[in-house]
């Protein structure tokens, strides 16, 4: 087995004083998608946050393909071939669907650009008609696609997804499962958190679950729901 | 009223709402991509101008002129760069407040820096080529160099809009307005895009500065007047609205220019003149849109939740130390007077202290309490002086009798302002503080037939027991004490609370059915009236009092004092104002550049000491402990 | 059920720019009820809230607190009338002591807020310390409001939204960002509190083994209408909302870690 996509060894990270992760170790080997669960608060969003350096973190070692990024700012981490998709989606509701993905849009790390529209509007076909529509007027299940396209569009080789089915319907949830899926088949490598159990058993290989900004457990997926809470 | 004189003041204030639309719209772009809002930005607007009145004159030729405006506001927007690269990046993460205040405190510097270079007098640039005529409209001869500025303002606001929606820049700025860490997150490098608004915002600044040129001197002043106009635009057009900012412009001047074309008009026999209404005017237009629009014509209701959860300690009743602190320095105060056998400037810099305890108390309230950071707190304490200096003198009352009346009238500025300031919120609240400010003191400075204008009034003593050294200071001493146990009584009875509850989630204090507007305007009027006070104490300790009494730079002064003192203890201003009217009645008398030397103080303040002393006290008593 | 509605909502209609965010929504609740409103994202929940809280004016349409039009008037005077609410993202004072906290809200729902002489403490810390015990958190009642765990949180947001005895209280998703064990225990403690107080309970909820193991009744909006209005188990059954909202498996309830 070659080098992990993304190592995390001994991660720490703070929200101003608190400190919120401690010593946080995991790995997501590339083609592989790696389930976060946890409860709310126990630090999964900080996780992710910390990993594209939104929040202040220390760790003994932060790797991207075998590369250093603890100490990069989150623009360089994102132009390393790292994709977010934030909590809370954070469309830019100003800007129209399209504008939205042609401010994200940039080639991979090795020049190419996988992801045109077409490509695009046929994995989120709900997406296709919506192009001139501002991102303020689409609907929770319309931002949380946008939000996944417009992480896709940079081109990554890492998708950090945050909580892609809080807040949304079963039905968008359904959707969006066999979107990520899809994902998956094409090689991408997902590191996902989530606490709906069924969307990761459907996605994911391998789970760690965060207690209180510490490891709890980790393990195969199908493993995950016995150690429940 | 003769319509040609309509149209030829129209077209002279369609010229200075393009120069006003220039900084507005640089302040609000700025405050969009970095939420800050920069207090410099009259100073560049300043900058602007001397840089351009020195260049038009140096460069050779027809195009030396325009070269020269050009050059100058590119030179302030390298600045903006400059300044963006070495403070704000220090800046970003600190509360707004002291945000606020950091740019205040570069506003400072660049005015002693200008003091410097230019010297004291005025600076008249040359007539632009080409446009030093006059064209002829309805019979009226207007400067074509005002048309022509009339037509630069929409001009540019054109140039922006596309710049906004058809770039990518523009299209980054706008997501940056709304979430720059989610642009950050997207691969595109923020701390380069800030250094470019920031460049783009200076620019305008100096822009507009520079093509007042051919209009009007440079001088110091302009930099605070033209920061209180810019925000008056800004809150009237809604933070972060280009268009907003451009109408708000016209709005007001053309609503100045009626006025003044108007000239004196008769209403029911009594002779007004309009042309000195022009600053009211300028309020009751911001007041009539704050009322049917708080969040200005074209701006967003602000973000409920904008400030960040309250991580203050819960006060708690004076314990034995804290009491015994207290009754030694009520006992060391009491012993001043008998000092000034050995040391007789004891009692004058004692006075001096008591009451800016007084008024960084007052202020106090407002900020760590009430939340509302204030930065036009001098027009409560001008009032207070004014009224106490004209009942004393004009109306010949009694020192108390005077003395109540300072009170009174403070209190009666602090109703009628704060109805509207307690709407708001944060850097909003700010500049409306700061705007009412500004127009107290433009009232108090051109109304001379009352106040003596810039003379301002002599010959104010108080009578019988005061009329002495120690009988003022220990009268002084009363009304600080009272005020501050006044304070103390308010904020641990249920008005204080439900005041702090506001403060840390004004939502949840609604549903649980607190009046918060009302509970923060009782806050704003008592704290108005206690500000009052003080300003009624300094105008018996001086004896005279001017338009320098209610300026800017005293309101700036409370917050530096609230802010050294450490805004989350009740002991903080009055450590602060202690430490701070030492500081000033020492060090800064012995400098022409006191102004750059207090930017210096504050910066230091905001980035190594920003909690304050008491902060700094507690931290240092607390040391070891853990916290729960 | 013979008895008045504590709330009864009629006709209301809201549009934002051609949208409908709510197009003619009626329902009740009646006290000791725990009404579940559910639906997509964008379905009209948070407007309807929000109207029958008074933090927006309906276009049209009424909402009477048992009986009383209340429709228009300001959050802090519905509250006053007898309407409790905890927010989704559960906010207290957090610069005051737990106790504090409660006993702010105590005075503000008599509306002794103005008190500028005599000290809080004291005035209502009987009530305070009561309500803090029925909702778990005596223990804490002295420590400051910022640093409590987030379940203490949600649970002292409740103990300052029942202060002042509503008839009605509001939920907006009340176990958002909480474990299952901790909203399983939060939703258990709001339905003995109702109970205990006959209280009428609306609340919005994306858990769905929260609606289905607590509600006593749901309603489903969509697109700003009422599409279904029944028991949990009517709800489970009926196949519009499986089409626009449950989809295929979460019906059976389905959800947590």
């Amino acid at each position: 087995m070659s080098a992990p996509l993304l190592e995390i060894d001994g991660l720490d990270a703070w929200y101003g004083p608190a400190q919120a992760l401690f010593g946080l170790s995991l790995t997501v080997a590339r083609g592989e998608a790696v389930a976060l669960i946890g409860r709310n608060g126990a630090g999964k969003s900080t996780s992710l946050k910390a990993v594209m350096g939104l929040v202040r973190r220390r760790a003994r070692r932060l790797a991207l393909d075998g590369a250093d990024i603890s100490a990069l700012t989150t623009h360089r981490i994102a132009r390393l071939g790292v994709g977010y998709v934030p909590e809370d989606r954070r469309i830019f509701t100003d800007l129209t669907m399209e504008e939205n993905i042609g401010l994200a849009r940039r080639p991979g790390r090795d020049g190419a650009d996988r992801w045109p529209l077409e490509r695009l509007f046929a994995l989120f076909p709900n997406l296709a008609d919506l192009r001139g529509r501002r991102g303020g007027a689409m609907s929770g299940g319309e931002q949380q696609m946008l939000a996944v396209a417009r992480a896709l569009v940079g081109n990554p080789e890492l998708l950090l997804l945050d909580e892609p089915s809080e807040g949304v319907a079963p039905i968008i949830v359904e959707q969006m499962t066999a979107a990520l899926r899809e994902l998956k088949a094409t090689g991408l490598s997902i590191l996902l958190s989530e606490q709906n159990v069924a969307l990761c058993e459907e996605l994911c290989d391998r789970a760690y679950r965060i207690d209180q900004g510490e490891l709890g457990w980790s393990g195969p997926m199908a493993a995950a729901r016995l150690t429940a809470d | 009223m003769a319509l040609d004189a309509l149209a030829f003041q129209m077209i002279n204030g369609l010229a200075s709402a393009s120069g006003l639309f220039f900084v507005a719209a640089g302040l609000s772009i700025i405050f969009g991509v970095t939420r800050i809002v920069n207090m410099a930005h009259g100073a560049f607007y300043m900058l602007g101008l001397y840089l351009a009145v020195t260049l038009a004159d140096r460069l050779p030729g027809p195009l030396g002129y325009w070269g020269g405006l050009l050059l100058a506001a590119l030179a302030v927007g390298l600045l903006g760069a400059a300044v963006e690269v070495l403070l704000l990046r220090r800046i970003y993460h600190v509360p707004e407040l002291y945000q606020l205040v950091a740019t205040f405190a570069l506003a400072l510097i660049l005015n002693d820096a200008a003091l410097w270079l230019w010297g004291p007098e005025d600076l008249l640039g040359p007539r632009a080529p080409g446009l030093k005529g006059s064209v002829e409209l309805i019979g009226r001869r207007l400067p074509e160099y005002d048309v022509f500025l009339a037509f630069a303002g929409p001009a540019v606001l054109l140039a922006l809009h596309l710049l906004m929606k058809r770039t990518r820049f523009g299209r980054t700025v706008r997501a940056a307005t709304q979430d720059r860490e989610m642009v950050a997150a997207l691969g595109i490098n923020e701390a380069l895009l800030f250094t470019a608004v920031f460049a783009l915002g200076a620019f305008l600044a100096g822009l507009g500065g520079a093509l007042q040129t051919a209009r009007e001197p440079a001088n110091l002043n302009l930099d605070l007047a033209v920061l209180g106009d810019a925000f008056v635009v800004v809150v009237i057009g809604g933070m972060g609205s280009i268009p907003g900012a451009y109408l708000a412009a016209v709005l007001v001047a053309l609503v100045k220019a009626l006025c003044i074309a108007l000239g004196t008009v008769e209403i029911a026999g009594l002779a007004f003149n309009m042309s000195k209404l022009t600053l009211v005017a300028e309020f009751l237009v911001m007041a009539l849109v704050l009322v049917l629009r708080p969040q200005g014509l074209f701006g967003r209701p602000q973000a409920a939740a904008a400030r960040a959860a309250a991580s203050e300690a819960p006060l708690r009743p004076m314990g034995g130390t804290g009491r015994a602190l207290a009754l030694a320095a009520l006992a060391v105060a009491l012993a001043v007077p008998a000092l000034a056998t050995v040391w007789a400037y004891a009692p004058v810099l004692a006075l001096d202290m008591l009451i800016a305890v007084t008024f960084a108390a007052s202020l106090h309230l407002l900020m760590g309490p009430g939340g509302m950071a204030s930065f036009g707190h001098a027009a409560y304490f001008g009032l207070g002086a004014y009224g106490t200096a004209l009942a004393a003198t004009g109306l010949g009352l009694p020192t108390l009798p005077a003395f109540a009346v300072g009170i009174l009238a403070a209190g009666a500025g602090a109703l009628l302002f704060g109805w509207f300031c307690v709407r708001l919120e944060g850097v909003y609240l700010a500049m409306l503080t700061l705007a009412f400010a500004q127009i107290v003191w433009s009232v108090v400075f051109q109304w001379e037939e009352v106040t003596g204008g810039s003379n301002g009034l002599i010959g104010i003593w108080p009578d019988w027991p005061f009329d002495s050294r120690a009988g003022l200071y220990l009268a002084a001493l009363a009304v600080t004490v009272a005020g501050l146990y006044l304070i103390r009584r308010l904020i641990f009875a249920p008005f204080g609370h439900a005041l702090r509850a506001g403060r840390d989630a004004r939502m949840r204090a609604e549903a649980s059915g607190i009046d918060v507007a009302r509970i923060r305007w009782l806050a704003f009027t008592a704290s108005g009236m206690l500000a009052g006070a003080a300003g009624g104490l300094y105008a018996f300790a001086k004896g005279s009092i001017s338009p320098e009494t209610l300026a800017v730079g005293r309101s700036i002064d409370a917050l530096v004092m609230v802010l050294l003192g450490g805004l989350a203890s009740p002991a903080g201003p009055v450590l602060g104002a202690g430490a701070f009217t030492l500081l000033q009645d020492t060090v800064m008398r012995e400098t022409d550049y006191w102004r750059a030397l207090l930017g210096a103080l504050i910066l230091a303040l905001v980035l190594l000491f920003p909690g304050g002393i008491a902060g700094g006290l507690s931290r240092l008593f607390a040391g070891g402990r853990a916290d729960g | 059920m013979t008895a008045p509605p504590v709330l009864s909502v009629g006709n209301l209609a809201k549009a934002y720019g051609g949208v409908h965010a709510l197009d003619g929504v009626s329902f009740d609740v009646h006290a000791g009820e725990l009404l579940a409103l559910i639906g997509p994202n964008g379905a009209g929940k948070s407007t309807c809230f929000n109207v029958v809280n008074g933090q927006i004016r309906p276009d049209a349409g009424t909402v009477r607190l048992e009986g009383r039009d209340i429709t228009g008037l300001p959050p802090r005077a519905i509250a006053r009338l007898g309407v409790g609410r905890t927010f989704q993202i559960a906010a207290v004072f957090g610069s005051l002591t737990v106790l504090a906290n409660v006993e702010t809200a105590l005075l503000a729902s008599r509306g002794a807020s103005f008190g500028l002489w005599r000290p809080q403490d004291g005035q209502a810390r009987g009530e305070a310390l009561d309500l803090l015990a029925q909702t778990g958190l005596a223990a804490l009642a002295d420590r400051p409001a910022t640093g409590l765990a987030y379940g203490d949180v949600k649970r002292l947001e409740l103990a300052i939204a029942i202060a002042g005895s509503p008839r009605l209280l509001l939920m907006d998703e009340p176990t958002a960002g909480m474990g299952t064990h901790e909203r399983l225990a939060l939703i258990g403690l709001v339905r003995r509190l109702a109970a205990a107080r006959s209280l009428a309970v609306l609340f919005t909820e994306h858990s769905m083994d929260v609606v289905f193991g607590h509600a006593t009744r749901v309603i489903v909006l969509a697109r700003g209408r009422v599409i279904a209005d029944g028991s949990v188990e009517e709800i489970r059954a009926d196949p519009q909302v499986r089409a626009v909202y449950l989809g295929r498996s979460a019906a059976t309830g389905e959800r947590g870690s």
